[in-house]
């Protein structure tokens, strides 16, 4: 393209080390601006958990997303930017009480969740159920059957289905603990492992 | 609705770029500065940008105009008395701090401001000189000129520059 690059490729080879960490510092600075800012319409970041990294999300309501490793990260992200706001950014701390919430659920300290969530990802009769999830207490399971007579729609079952499947929070909002009638699993947003990891946690706890 | 990709995506993409501009254009803790107030900027803004428009240009133009607040308000402000005064005075050495060989973008910095931002916007945002006129106002040629003008002052002025 032109014969002057080399002089700046030798200075970007010098900066590179100390520029990620310049970086880093700099990404830090942006997070606590944009929050005091209001400018940060969803926060997110990352845990290891016994099912696998999941992807947090956070709007200034609260916790708005979960996600497994399956449904693919960038993918969720490129989701929430386009249905709720681009403006959003890697910024741990509003995560951080949904972090450890989730750790101490994951080593079966916790057996309810006490966060602020945003359910605007849903709406209608889906939002109805996940809003009905967390009553299905911890190591107990329902049928899709017996969630839609909760809901008070007995005949909804596959519509039931349909909720847990579209469920943007899961674990937190339990559908994990919804099962076919003959008590095998049933599909799960995190893979079938995943909900029976989940079971097997609760249930040993 | 917006299909826009998620701001992390343009930080992460751009960031590097960007500090390299604001280093050609300003000293740190300037260029530090200049940098977080562009990607506040952008962020301000970023819902309204249209989708058609060229992300690291856009970036490049904020930055250039928040160098340009730095600079102006760097002029308007007295140094402070107390750093004038003893054990202030110096910049602590990066002498054997790797990576903290700045040469190349104090050569940069110290060119005419032309000079200096056509360089900037050129060989290290890696912008068309259209694209830069745009930024600087003028024609692509001058752009163009300016930027020449300035890779032949940093042969002459920077040590590691060599003959081309």
């Amino acid at each position: 393209m032109n014969n002057h690059d080399d002089l700046f490729a030798t200075q970007a080879d010098t900066d590179a080390r100390a520029d990620t960490d310049t970086l880093a510092r700099l990404h830090r600075t942006l997070e606590r601006a944009a929050e005091e800012e209001g400018l940060l319409d969803v926060a997110y970041r990352t845990v290891d958990s016994p099912v696998g990294t999941l992807l947090l999300a956070a709007t200034p309501r609260g916790l708005v997303r979960v996600a497994y490793d399956v449904e693919g990260h960038d993918r969720v992200l490129d989701t929430l930017a386009t249905r709720l706001s681009p403006r959003v950014l890697r910024a741990p701390r509003r995560l951080d009480a949904v972090a450890r919430e989730l750790e101490e659920y994951f080593s079966g300290r916790r057996r309810s969740f006490d966060l602020p969530l945003d359910l605007s990802l849903s709406k209608g009769f889906r939002l109805l159920v996940q809003q009905h999830l967390p009553s299905i207490g911890y190591a107990q399971t329902r049928s899709y059957r017996q969630v839609a007579e909760l809901v008070g729609n007995p005949k909804a079952v596959r519509a039931v289905g349909t909720a847990c499947a579209t469920n943007p929070l899961p674990v937190v909002l339990p559908c994990h603990r919804v099962l076919r009638a003959d008590g095998s699993p049933g599909g799960y947003a995190g893979g079938p492992a995943a909900k029976t990891t989940l079971l097997n946690l609760e249930a040993a706890a | 609705m917006s299909i826009k990709q998620p701001f992390e995506k343009v930080v992460e993409e751009h960031g590097r770029t960007v500090l390299r501009v604001c280093r050609a254009l300003l000293a740190a803790p300037d260029a530090d500065d200049a940098w977080s107030e562009t990607f506040l900027s952008a962020l301000r803004a970023y819902r309204e940008l249209p989708e058609t428009a060229n992300v690291e240009a856009w970036l490049v133009t904020i930055a250039h105009r928040k160098a340009i607040d730095v600079l102006r308000s760097r002029q308007r402000q007295p140094v402070p008395v107390e750093e004038l005064t003893e054990g202030r005075t110096e910049a602590p050495t990066t002498l054997g701090v790797p990576g903290a060989d700045d040469g190349l973008w104090q050569a940069v910095r110290a060119l005419p401001d032309r000079q200096r931002q056509a360089v900037a916007y050129h060989y290290v945002a890696g912008l068309p000189y259209a694209e830069i006129a745009r930024i600087l106002g003028g024609t692509t040629d001058a752009a163009r000129r300016a930027a020449a003008d300035g890779i032949r002052n940093l042969r002459r002025n920077y040590p590691g520059g060599g003959p081309a």
